[in-house]
């Protein structure tokens, strides 16, 4: 049951605000996007309408806390589709980055960011890789670069101020 | 026996030493998965543009394109994309990519810097106060199959084809961000119905199926989040494309690879079935003899077949 109480009617202008959320207000909940899906058409704990109609209502908690705003696959099918130009999977990673800076961090995100951190790439490049690929004839990576690591420090640093 | 049939066209064209147009000359941006996981891809890419004049030069100072921290903090991610573009752009040469992710995420950066000139100077404040570097926009992204699609337009790979493939039916998986969202790409490709790896399939003599849920996700934008929904994506096109009888499958993106070739154990545990090892044989990934390299002088080791 939903109670009136707790809902946050500002929470679909804050996402709104957001880049990538600024056509959530323009959803009249057809379900062409959940009608279309591929991770829906395998699971029932993603529904595109529902986490929007969620955020609409301002069940602001329920939908930041819950995992199942990460089960897009980012696909864009329901982006083509979209009668209204929700832009859903835009609207999903707006969602997404403000759950992340509520808190709302899934450790396999946390663990990519880690990554990305010390190597400046998702799969790390060791020797035993670059060796791999000198043998294919392949040219040499660079083992890492600190860059993105540059990158996220500056981003970090800007959002606690 | 089944032929062996690889991910790229290496296995099916031969040399040709003639001309090397002005326009095919790509900075080669390879990603996080493909220069680790794909080595067969890459070879195979590597070795076709070769064939066709296609010349690609290398920068080993590539880092991820941003696509994973996007859903965590988008502008970082249009941070990290712009750099590679401003790396790109020291060299002038367009970018070419291998994988339909990195493709995806370094053609919607690349748009938004061109168009917003707010976000552009922000960026290149960020990044200049950062990293010492600067994007202007002046680069093109297009991905491997993109340029292949405009040899096929000069008929340059047909001509091309030494072995005969016409009884091969071939799957072409399209995956998601070769083709969308639309509004990034353009008018290249019509995002229901898309035609160029169709068209590629062909060109080779093979034959193109259609089969259900032709254009679905192969489900690895949700591997790190949920394994067994992943993994059941995966399955659902497995046997929609095994349902054909195709003999194999064209992908065109590592990370697809990763769900239908790496996962495909995986999928057959969890499934308790064992159709996909009846499949994997069909589609000769494993390692078996090769009639279709048979008169052509590459070797499929050489291709990173195994």
């Amino acid at each position: 049951m939903i109670d009136s109480e707790n809902l946050d009617p500002n929470f679909k202008f804050l996402i709104a605000s957001e880049p990538g959320g600024e056509n959530i207000k323009k959803c009249f909940s057809c379900g062409t996007c959940t009608a279309g899906c591929p991770v829906r058409e395998v699971t029932d704990r993603y529904n595109p309408r529902r986490i929007i109609r969620m955020a609409i209502l301002g069940m602001k908690k329920e939908v930041l806390s819950s995992p199942f705003i990460w089960l897009c696959s980012s696909c864009y099918t329901c982006y083509e589709r979209c009668p209204q130009d929700v832009r859903i999977p835009e609207l999903m990673n707006a969602i997404k980055n403000i759950a992340v800076r509520e808190g709302y961090l899934p450790p396999a995100m946390k663990i990519q960011l880690d990554l990305l951190s010390s190597h400046g790439r998702l799969l790390e490049v060791t020797d035993f890789e670059n060796e791999k690929r000198k043998e294919s004839g392949l040219p040499l990576l660079q083992a890492k670069t600190e860059d993105a690591k540059k990158i996220l420090d500056r981003v970090g640093d800007r959002r606690e101020k | 026996m089944r032929r062996k049939f690889s991910i790229g066209w290496v296995t099916v064209v031969k040399n040709s030493p003639e001309d090397h147009s002005p326009h095919s000359h790509y900075t080669l941006y390879l990603g996080c998965t493909v220069p680790v996981r794909a080595l067969n891809y890459e070879i195979s890419a590597r070795k076709v543009a070769e064939k066709l004049g296609v010349q690609f030069s290398d920068n080993p100072d590539f880092s991820c394109c941003g696509y994973p921290i996007k859903s965590v903090n988008r502008y970082a991610y249009l941070l990290l994309a712009a750099r590679n573009l401003a790396l790109a752009e020291q060299k002038g040469l367009p970018l070419c990519t291998l994988c339909s992710a990195c493709c995806g995420s370094l053609t919607e950066a690349n748009h938004e810097i061109q168009k917003d000139e707010e976000l552009r100077r922000r960026i290149n404040d960020d990044l200049s106060e950062c990293l010492g570097m600067r994007y202007e926009g002046g680069i093109r992204v297009t991905h491997f199959t993109r340029i292949l699609q405009e040899e096929i337009r000069k008929k340059r790979v047909a001509e091309q084809i030494q072995a005969d493939l016409s009884e091969l039916r071939v799957a072409a998986h399209y995956g998601c961000h070769y083709i969308k969202p639309s509004t990034i790409y353009g008018k290249t490709e019509n995002p229901e119905d898309p035609k160029s790896l169709d068209e590629l399939i062909q060109a080779t003599g093979a034959q193109s199926i259609y089969y259900e849920d032709k254009l679905q996700c192969c489900g690895g934008g949700v591997l790190a989040m949920d394994e067994q929904v992943a993994l059941a994506m995966s399955q659902r096109k497995l046997e929609h494309i095994r349902a054909e009888q195709a003999d194999a499958m064209v992908l065109i993106c590592p990370f697809c690879s990763v769900m239908y070739e790496g996962n495909q154990r995986k999928i057959e545990k969890a499934s308790q079935k064992e159709f996909l090892r009846n499949f994997t044989r069909r589609t000769g990934i494993e390692d078996e003899p090769c009639e279709a390299n048979g008169d052509v002088k590459e070797d499929p080791s050489e291709a990173g077949l195994r």
